[in-house]
C-alpha cells in the first residue's frame, strides 16, 4: 500500500534494508588484536593478519560465531547445520587483503524476520540472511601541504560484522526506521554490540525503488544509500529517493543503478562510486579455514541459553505487573530501564508500593537508570506518596474554602462557562505552598462541584 | 533483491553450456578482466597475454570429457570441521612495526593519494 | 675434546645433517666453523649458481655464537642446532628481507617469522640465507625470478628446476645442509629431482603455512630438501605438528620420522600407475624400472595400478592455481608494503588474469566447480589405489633439466613440466622425490606416494632405496 502522504503517487516504494553491526567480542574475528578500538591511535591494533601481511593467515573466533548464530535466533531465522566462509574479492585501500572473509551461500542464518509497525497493524518484514564478516579499515581524507589525500586506519581492520539482510518488503521510511531501531533493540538485548550509529558499529544501507501501485515484480533498477550514521538521515534520505526516483520515472525514464550517499549539509542524496564492476566479487570458499557443523542439539542448546528478548519482556511485564501495553512499551524500549524496574519493584512490594507506581514514577519522572539506584528510587516514590497524602486534605480543604470565597466564579462555571474553572484553581494553586499539578487541581475542584451538586439534587 | 545484470559479460562470443566450454569459443574480455584484477597491462601485453591464455583455457576444456554429473565438488582438502579459537585479546603489533615497510605514512596514518569517489559532488 | 681431534677441514660438499650433528655434539667442528664454511661457499659460488637472494652473513654468525654458547654449557640440543639452512624466498623471516623473488616485494622486510622458521631457529637451526625463486612460486625451472635465473649445479646451463630454484642449487652444491622449500605443483620435487636431492611435499596440513607467502592455498605444502632421506626425516620432526595460526594445520600426532627408518621394505606393496609411465622418455622410464627392480630385490612387491583421471590433474591445476593466486595477490597493492601492482611480472600477471576470468560473473560453475569436482575424482582414485598398495612410485619430471631459455616462450609447455606432480596436490597426500640416477651425467628422479600422513612410511621405503644406491654421494664438480 502506498502511504496517502508520499508526494510519488501512483508509485510505491519498496525497500529492503542491509544492516551491518560490530559484534563486542574481546579480539577481533580472525586475529587477537583487541576488538575494543574505538578512540585508540591509529594503527596500534592490528597485526600480521589484519594488516593482510604476506603469508599471514585467520584463525576464526568461536564467540562471534556464537554471536551471529544467537542473533539468527532472536530473528526468527533458522540456523543452518552446515556453515563456511568465502571470499569476496574486491579492491578498495580499506580492505587490506584486496578480499574479505564473508559468507556467500552458507551463511549461519536464513529465512526470519521481525515485526515491525505498519500502518494498521503489525507488518511481519522478511530477513533473507544473517551473515558474519570482517570489517574494514577506515579511511579519512586531508589535504597535507595541499596535497589531497586518504588516510588508512586498520585498527577497525577484521572486527567481526554481522550483515542482516532484509527483503524488499518495506514501503515507508517510517517502516525502516522502525525496522531498524527493532533490530538495534534486539541486539542490545542480546549483549553482542553497543549497536552505536554515530559510533558506526551499526550502519544501516536501504536499498530502494519505486514501482507502479499493484505491481508485483521488483523494479528492474536499485539504489543504493550508503554512509548514513543515524536514524533521522536514513529517514531523510529514503524520503529524498523516493521524489527524486519518483521525478526520473514520471518523466518515462528509469533511473540509473548506483550507489548513493547523505550529504546532511545540502539534505540530498549524492551519487557515490560505480557499482559497475562491484557486483563480481568473484566469491570461492576461503581455502584458509575449513568448514563449520553444527549439531541440531546445539542450537537447542543455544535457545535455552538466549536471554528473554524485547517483545518477550514486553508480554511478561503486562501480564505480571498489569502494565498498560503504554508503559511496557516504554519500559522494555532499553533493557537497561527494564531491569531497574524489575528491581525496583521487588523493593517496592516490601513498602506495599504497586509496580504501576513505580513504572508511573520511571516514565513521568524521566528517571535516569543510569546514575539511580532502584533502592533510591522507592526512597523519592514512599517521600512524594507521603507529602501527596497530606496535600490531598489539604487541597480539599483549601478548595472548599476558594469555592465559598468566589459563587460568581463557581455559578459561571456551572451555567458552563469553562474558564471560570481556570480561575479557580488559579487561586487554589496561590493558595497551596507546594506546587501541584494544575490538572489534578481542576480534576479536584470539578470533583467536589459534581459531588456538591448532587448533593443538592438529591436533597 | 532485483537481479540486476550491472555489468557487461566478460565473454565476446556465445557461452554455451556452461559445464562444457569448448575452448576454441573461449574469448577473454582482456580489458574487463584487468580492470577486474586491478591491473594495467600495455597494449603489448594484451596482445601477448590474449592467445597463450586462450591456448591454455583450450587445454583446460579437456575437463568437459569428464562426466560430473552425480560428482560432489570436493570440500576442504583436510576433511577438517569447525577449527575455531576463542575469544581472547593479545598485545597487538605496535604502531611503527605496523608502518615500518609501508612507503607512505602521516601522523601514524598509511597515506595513499586521495582516493574520489566518482561523481563525487566536490 | 682434544685440539687433535678437530676437523676444520671438512669435505662440507659431502657431509650431512646426520654426520654434521655428530661432529657438534663431539665437540670436533664449532658451529661457527661450521657455518664459516658453508657462509664461504655461499659466498664463492652466488655468482656463478645464484641460488641465494640475500646473505645472512651476520645474523649466521651471530647465531652460531649462540649456539656454540649453549653447547659449551652443556645444554643437550637437537640433531638441527648449529646446521646451516637455507630458506625459501617465500618464508616470512623476521628483519629478513624476504621478497618472493618478485620485484614487488624488493625491499619489504617481515615484522614476523613464519611458523616453520620459529620451529627451526628454537631448533637451533641457522639461517646462512634465502634462496632464489620463480617469483611467488610461479614456475618450474627458477627462470622467472625477478632477481635472475638460478643455475644447476650439475650442468650450469641447466635449469634446477622449481619453483624453489635456490632451496635445490643451495643444498646440492653443499652451501648449506638443508633446505626449506614450498610445494603447490611439484616445486619441492621436481628442483629436487634435477638436482639429486631429497624433497618432501608432505601431507597438506602437515606442516603449517603460517607466514609464508601464499600461492594457491587449498594446495601449498611447507616442505624441505636435503642430501639424505635421514636428514629429511629429522627436519619434518621439527617442522610438522599442530599451528594455533593456521587453521587448516592438523592436530594429528606427530611421528618420530628418523625412528625405525631402517625398517626395510619387506612385504611393502609398490603400485605402478600406468598412467605415469605411457610415453615416459624412455631414458627415464628405464632408470624408474631399475629402481623399483632394486626395491624388489629388497622384499617389496611390485604391482600394475591405475589411476584413470591421471591426465586431467594439470588442467585441474591450471583453474584452482590461478583462482587462488588472483585473491593471494589481491593484498599487493603498494601500500602497507612493497611497490605497487604494476612491478608484477608477466608470470603473475597472466595467473592473475586467468583466475580473475575463471572466478568472474558466469564462469565459475564452468571452471572452478568443475574442476572441484575432478579434484574429488582425482583424489578418490589415490584412496581406492591405496587400499590395494602402501605407496605409489612414479617418475617425478617428464624430462631431464632443461636448457635454460629452452622453454620459457611458452608458458603451456611449462605448466605441462608438473604432469606428475600436481595430482598429489590436489589430492593432498604427501610424496617423497628422491634421487634414482644420472643419465648423461644429469640427475634423475622419483617420487614416492603414499595415502594422508603416511609420510613415516615414505621414509621407510626411500632409506631402503637409498641405501642401496648411494646417489647422493655423486656431488657436482664445481
Amino acid at each position: 500500500m502506498v502511504r496517502k502522504d508520499t508526494k510519488a503517487m501512483n508509485w510505491e516504494p519498496v525497500i529492503g534494508l542491509e544492516v551491518h553491526i560490530e559484534l563486542k567480542t574481546k579480539s577481533k574475528m580472525f586475529c587477537r588484536c583487541s576488538a575494543d578500538y574505538f578512540g585508540a591511535e591509529p594503527n596500534s591494533h592490528t597485526c600480521p593478519i589484519c594488516l593482510g601481511l604476506p603469508g599471514a593467515l585467520p584463525k576464526p573466533n568461536v564467540e562471534s560465531i556464537k554471536f551471529v548464530q544467537k542473533l539468527g535466533l532472536a530473528l526468527n531465522c533458522r540456523i543452518q547445520l552446515s556453515s563456511k566462509f568465502d571470499r569476496k574479492n574486491y579492491f578498495y585501500p580499506d580492505l587490506p587483503k584486496g578480499f574479505q572473509i564473508s559468507q556467500y551461500d552458507k551463511p549461519f542464518s536464513i529465512n526470519g524476520h521481525i515485526e515491525i509497525k505498519g500502518q494498521e497493524n503489525l507488518k511481519r518484514i522478511r530477513i533473507t540472511r544473517v551473515h558474519l564478516e570482517e570489517d574494514t579499515g577506515k579511511l579519512t581524507h586531508a589535504t597535507i601541504n595541499g596535497r589531497r589525500v586518504t588516510l588508512i586506519d586498520f585498527n577497525r581492520s577484521g572486527v567481526p560484522l554481522v550483515e542482516i539482510v532484509s527483503e524488499p518488503e518495506m514501503s515507508s521510511s517510517d517502516e525502516i526506521k522502525d525496522y531498524a531501531q527493532k533490530l538495534q533493540q534486539i541486539v542490545r538485548y542480546l549483549g553482542i554490540s553497543d549497536a552505536d550509529m554515530e559510533k558506526g558499529s551499526m550502519r544501516i544501507e536501504p536499498n530502494i525503488s519505486l514501482r507502479r501501485v499493484g505491481e508485483k515484480a521488483l523494479p528492474p533498477y536499485k539504489i543504493e544509500l550508503k554512509n548514513i550514521n543515524s536514524f533521522k538521515f536514513a529517514q531523510a534520505a529514503v524520503e529524498y529517493e523516493i521524489e527524486r526516483q519518483a521525478k526520473i520515472l514520471k518523466s518515462a525514464k528509469t533511473p540509473q543503478q548506483e550507489t548513493r550517499g547523505w550529504n546532511e549539509i545540502k539534505k540530498q542524496t549524492v551519487s557515490q562510486r560505480s557499482k559497475e564492476l562491484a557486483h563480481d566479487y568473484r566469491y570461492f570458499p576461503e581455502p584458509d579455514l575449513v568448514p563449520l557443523s553444527f549439531k541440531p542439539q546445539e542450537s537447542i542448546k543455544l535457545k535455552s541459553e538466549m536471554p528473554e528478548l524485547p517483545h518477550q519482556k514486553f508480554k511478561r511485564l503486562t501480564l505480571t505487573y498489569e502494565l498498560s501495553q503504554y508503559d511496557a512499551q516504554i519500559l522494555t524500549r532499553d533493557i537497561k530501564v527494564a531491569e531497574f524496574f524489575e528491581e525496583a519493584v521487588k523493593i517496592a512490594k516490601d513498602h506495599g508500593l504497586s509496580p504501576k507506581e513505580v513504572a508511573n514514577k520511571i516514565i513521568n519522572k524521566n528517571i535516569n537508570v543510569k546514575n539511580t539506584l532502584p533502592a533510591q528510587l522507592i526512597k523519592i516514590l514512599l517521600e512524594s506518596k507521603k507529602t501527596e497524602e497530606i496535600d490531598d486534605n489539604k487541597l480539599t480543604a483549601i478548595i472548599n474554602s476558594v469555592l465559598r470565597e468566589n459563587p460568581k466564579a463557581v455559578s459561571d462555571f456551572t451555567k458552563g462557562k469553562e474558564t471560570a474553572i481556570m480561575f479557580l484553581a488559579g487561586q487554589t494553586l496561590k493558595r497551596l505552598k507546594v506546587k501541584a499539578d494544575p490538572r489534578l487541581v481542576i480534576e479536584k475542584i470539578k470533583n467536589i462541584l459534581a459531588s456538591s451538586r448532587k448533593r443538592k439534587i438529591e436533597s | 533483491m532485483s537481479k540486476v545484470k550491472s555489468h557487461k559479460s566478460p565473454i565476446r562470443q556465445a557461452q554455451g553450456d556452461p559445464e562444457s566450454i569448448e575452448g576454441s569459443k573461449v574469448k577473454i574480455d582482456i580489458d574487463y578482466v584487468t580492470k577486474l584484477a586491478n591491473l594495467n597491462l600495455t597494449e603489448k601485453e594484451k596482445k601477448t597475454f590474449e592467445p597463450q591464455l586462450e591456448e591454455i583455457l583450450g587445454y583446460i576444456s579437456k575437463l568437459s570429457e569428464v562426466n560430473t554429473d552425480k560428482v560432489e565438488p570436493i570440500g576442504h582438502i583436510t576433511g577438517q570441521e569447525n577449527v575455531t579459537r576463542e575469544d581472547e585479546a593479545k598485545p597487538s603489533l605496535n604502531q611503527d612495526e605496523a608502518l615500518t615497510n609501508a612507503p607512505k605514512i602521516y601522523n601514524g596514518f598509511f597515506e595513499v593519494e586521495a582516493i574520489f569517489e566518482e561523481n563525487s559532488p566536490e | 675434546m682434544t685440539g687433535k681431534l678437530r676437523m676444520k677441514n671438512v669435505d662440507i660438499t659431502n657431509l650431512t645433517i646426520k654426520e654434521a650433528s655428530k661432529l657438534i655434539a663431539s665437540k670436533q667442528i664449532k658451529v661457527k666453523e661450521l657455518v664459516n664454511l658453508h657462509l664461504g661457499r655461499v659466498k664463492k659460488l652466488n655468482g656463478k649458481l645464484n641460488a641465494f637472494i640475500t646473505i645472512c652473513e651476520d645474523q649466521a654468525r651471530h647465531q652460531a655464537e649462540k649456539v656454540d654458547i649453549l653447547i659449551a654449557q652443556g645444554q643437550k640440543l637437537g640433531p638441527l642446532a648449529g646446521i646451516p639452512f637455507a630458506v625459501k624466498d617465500l618464508f616470512s623471516t623476521k628483519g629478513i628481507k624476504t621478497t618472493a623473488g618478485s620485484k614487488v616485494l624488493e625491499n619489504y622486510v617481515p615484522v614476523y617469522d613464519a611458523t616453520v622458521i620459529s620451529r627451526l631457529k628454537n631448533a637451533n637451526a641457522i639461517i646462512v640465507g634465502k634462496t632464489n625463486l620463480d617469483a611467488w612460486g610461479h614456475g618450474a625451472s627458477g627462470e622467472n625470478s625477478d632477481f635472475g635465473p638460478t643455475h644447476n649445479p650439475y650442468n650450469l646451463k641447466r635449469v634446477p628446476g622449481g619453483s624453489s630454484s635456490g632451496s635445490a642449487t643451495a643444498v646440492a652444491s653443499g652451501s648449506c645442509l638443508a633446505a626449506t622449500s614450498t610445494d603447490t605443483g611439484g616445486s619441492t620435487r621436481q628442483p629436487a629431482s634435477f638436482c639429486n636431492l631429497v624433497g618432501l611435499k608432505p601431507t597438506y596440513g602437515r606442516v603449517s603455512r603460517y607466514g609464508v607467502i601464499a600461492m594457491a592455498s587449498s594446495l601449498d605444502t611447507m616442505g624441505h630438501m636435503t642430501k639424505t632421506v635421514y636428514d629429511n626425516a629429522l627436519i619434518l620432526n621439527i617442522t610438522a605438528g599442530k599451528d594455533e595460526f593456521d587453521s587448516t594445520a592438523s592436530d594429528g600426532i606427530v611421528d618420530n620420522y628418523a625412528e625405525h627408518i631402517d625398517k626395510g621394505v619387506k612385504n611393502i606393496k609398490i603400485g605402478l600407475p600406468k598412467e605415469y609411465f605411457d610415453g615416459l622418455e624412455p631414458k627415464i622410464k628405464a632408470a624408474i624400472l631399475k629402481a623399483l627392480k632394486i626395491l624388489e630385490k629388497l622384499g617389496a612387491k611390485i604391482v600394475e595400478v591405475s589411476l584413470p583421471h591421471t591426465e586431467y590433474g594439470v588442467a585441474v591445476y591450471y583453474i584452482v592455481q590461478p583462482a587462488e593466486v588472483s585473491s593471494n595477490l589481491a593484498r599487493y597493492d603498494g601500500i602497507r608494503f612493497g611497490f605497487g601492482r604494476e612491478m608484477f611480472g608477466a608470470e603473475a600477471k597472466r595467473r592473475i588474469i586467468l583466475g580473475t576470468f575463471t572466478l568472474s560473473s558466469g564462469y565459475y560453475d564452468a571452471y572452478y566447480l568443475k574442476a572441484m569436482k575432478v579434484r574429488r575424482l582425482i583424489r578418490d582414485d589415490f584412496i581406492n589405489v591405496f587400499e590395494k598398495v602402501d605407496v605409489l612410485i612414479c617418475p617425478v619430471s617428464p624430462t631431464l633439466p632443461f636448457k635454460i631459455g629452452e622453454k620459457n616462450t611458452n608458458p603451456l609447455d611449462m605448466y605441462l613440466a608438473d604432469i606428475f606432480t600436481v595430482n598429489a596436490n590436489l589430492a593432498g597426500i604427501p610424496s617423497l622425490a628422491l634421487p634414482c640416477g644420472f643419465i648423461d651425467d644429469l640427475p634423475v628422479g622419483i617420487q614416492i606416494i603414499g595415502p594422508d600422513f603416511s609420510e613415516k612410511l615414505l621414509y621407510q621405503v626411500g632409506y631402503a632405496y637409498e641405501q642401496e644406491t648411494k646417489w647422493y654421494e655423486r656431488t657436482p664438480k664445481l
